[in-house]
């Protein structure tokens, strides 16, 4: 699939600022005031910021408010939903913290509640096509999630969890990565079954239907990043998983966590960019693309 | 709204016929010419006349080559367009109920004005039957020429999907699958018309006719020429001996 700029930082920054968002609406850390409207900032521009990014990956943004409609079907207007109800609730919870110093304690689990729930729906948004295996797998969400977690701990500044949360989204997104690269084998969709020709020998793409590129071979037959796929993953663990977590567990310092997060957040849109460069869609079987 | 319809009334759909499909892409002009002008957005070029064109088509045509155990290899020409499925993937993913499938034909459909152009759609289809718009930005696919079927303009004998109408070998019929007795049904009960990617779980209405046996070259190979001997006569056997002695 094609890594799009705009998907990428939208899931990748929206994911970290829920799971600051979720944390907070924990109560981690305990803030009041002043100290506690600079996290709420830093988690509404990750959030706000990652969902207009995504915007931009729209043919007519100036629509994007039909996107409410469809929530009994589709896991886009569930996210729109959830997004929405999650910023609204945590804004409550927040401005009782930054202006009356006050810990409306059920409104933050709520919030915090419709945090996981908002990247839970964001992971269904892939995890639900069939037509892209790598993505398909209960994993999917699990990855999502455990990434929101422990980037959201990171920015919490709760220096004693995150590291080990840190630990188990890497351990996740290892097994994510080994699944995914035995999934399109093991869907069963090949060109045989593509074709419906398998029954009469081999098949193989003799000619496309035309020379030049069209939407479907750029937009889901994506092949240029996979050959440095294998150095990019460790890249990605290194950055995303395993300097954060060293960071974390050398004396605290503000330069030091700043750096944590640094290095976390170009992991994951490292992570992020291999989840798309890789996958690999069907269609792309009909084009002779894929074994 | 992008829920599926429980069961429609009509199961309007193709048949395409592998065995006689010639592949000269008639029925992709066809389809691009009279889709770019009638319903929705027209289909657009990119750089129709520059380095790399690029352009949007409800129809494509593929060509397969097929390697049996025993025999020659066949050329299978391939055309593709929107399957209309029962299960289709693309309609419940819509966000905004931009896309639906039809209670009374079964036509899947996008109504232009709903799409916000995020593409999830043609990422839930596997056969890559939508292609969203380089000009218009929204998401086109086969309408199964909605606005010909049912247009009392035209005669009798165009009311039918324009790739079917142009079809110079007759390798498309047009009609409805809930009909046991329809051409369409006849056909795929008796040619064995076939599914694509059934594993998907789509269920797709159009269904294909694989190719016919086919016939085998007898065991016996054309008889070999008999070799030009060193004991020809007269002129042309001294003209042999001199070429080798050279």
């Amino acid at each position: 699939m094609n890594p799009a700029a705009s998907v990428i930082a939208f899931t990748s920054l929206s994911g970290l600022g829920f799971g600051l968002l979720f944390w907070l609406g924990l109560g981690f850390p305990a803030v009041t005031g002043w100290v506690a409207f600079v996290f709420f900032a830093l988690a509404y521009l990750l959030s706000v910021g990652g969902l207009l990014a995504s915007t931009f990956h729209l043919g007519h943004p100036e629509r994007a408010f039909k996107a409410f409609t469809q929530w009994k079907t589709s896991w886009l207007s569930r996210e729109a939903w959830t997004s929405v109800a999650t910023l609204l609730v945590m804004a409550a919870f927040g401005a009782g913290l930054v202006f009356a110093g006050i810990a409306l304690a059920p409104i933050g689990w709520l919030g915090a509640a419709l945090s996981l729930l908002t990247v839970f729906t964001t992971s269904m948004i892939y995890s639900q096509l069939r037509t892209v295996p790598r993505w398909h797998q209960p994993l999917t969400p699990v990855l999502f999630l455990s990434l929101s977690l422990s980037g959201g701990a990171l920015l919490a500044g709760m220096t004693s969890v995150a590291p080990w949360l840190l630990v188990v989204a890497g351990v996740i997104q290892c097994l994510h990565w080994w699944r995914g690269d035995q999934a399109l084998a093991s869907s069963g969709t090949t060109l045989a079954t593509a074709t419906g020709l398998g029954e009469i020998g081999t098949v193989r793409s003799f000619e496309p239907p035309h020379t030049g590129g069209n939407y479907l071979t750029r937009e889901m037959i994506y092949v240029v990043g996979r050959k440095h796929a294998r150095k990019l993953r460790v890249i990605a663990l290194l950055l995303m998983v395993f300097l954060p977590a060293v960071l974390l567990l050398l004396p605290f310092s503000h330069a030091l966590a700043a750096l944590a997060v640094i290095s976390h957040l170009t992991g994951v849109i490292t992570s992020r960019w291999l989840f798309f460069a890789e996958a690999e869609h069907v269609v792309g079987l009909y084009y002779g693309k894929r074994t | 709204m992008t829920e599926l319809p429980g069961e429609t009334t009509r199961k309007l759909g193709l048949v395409i016929d592998l065995d006689t499909c010639v592949g000269c892409h008639a029925c992709v002009i066809s389809c691009k010419g009279w889709n770019t002008e009638n319903y929705g957005a027209p289909l657009s070029d990119q750089d129709a006349y520059g380095e790399e064109p690029t352009g949007t088509f409800l129809n494509r045509v593929h060509s397969y080559e097929v390697q049996p155990d025993i025999g020659p290899a066949q050329l299978i020409h391939f055309p593709k367009s929107c399957l209309h499925c029962e299960d289709a993937p693309c309609v419940t993913v819509c966000p905004t109920g931009a896309s639906y499938k039809r209670v009374e034909d079964g036509i899947v459909l996008v109504n232009e004005t709903d799409c916000i152009g995020c593409g999830l759609c043609a990422w839930a289809c596997p056969y890559g039957a939508r292609e969203m718009d380089g000009a218009e930005k929204v998401m086109k696919k086969c309408t199964l020429c909605v606005d010909r079927i049912y247009n009392e303009n035209l005669p009798e004998e165009d009311r039918e999907p324009a790739c079917v109408r142009t079809c110079p070998a007759g390798a498309r019929y047009f009609g409805d699958f809930a009909d046991p007795e329809s051409n369409v049904s006849r056909l795929t009960r008796e040619r064995g018309g076939i599914e694509l990617m059934p594993e998907q779980g789509t269920r797709p209405v159009n269904r294909y006719l694989p190719p016919r046996a086919k016939d085998r070259m007898a065991e016996t190979q054309t008889p070999q020429l008999e070799s030009v001997g060193a004991d020809l006569p007269g002129f042309l056997g001294w003209l042999d001996r001199a070429l080798d002695r050279l």
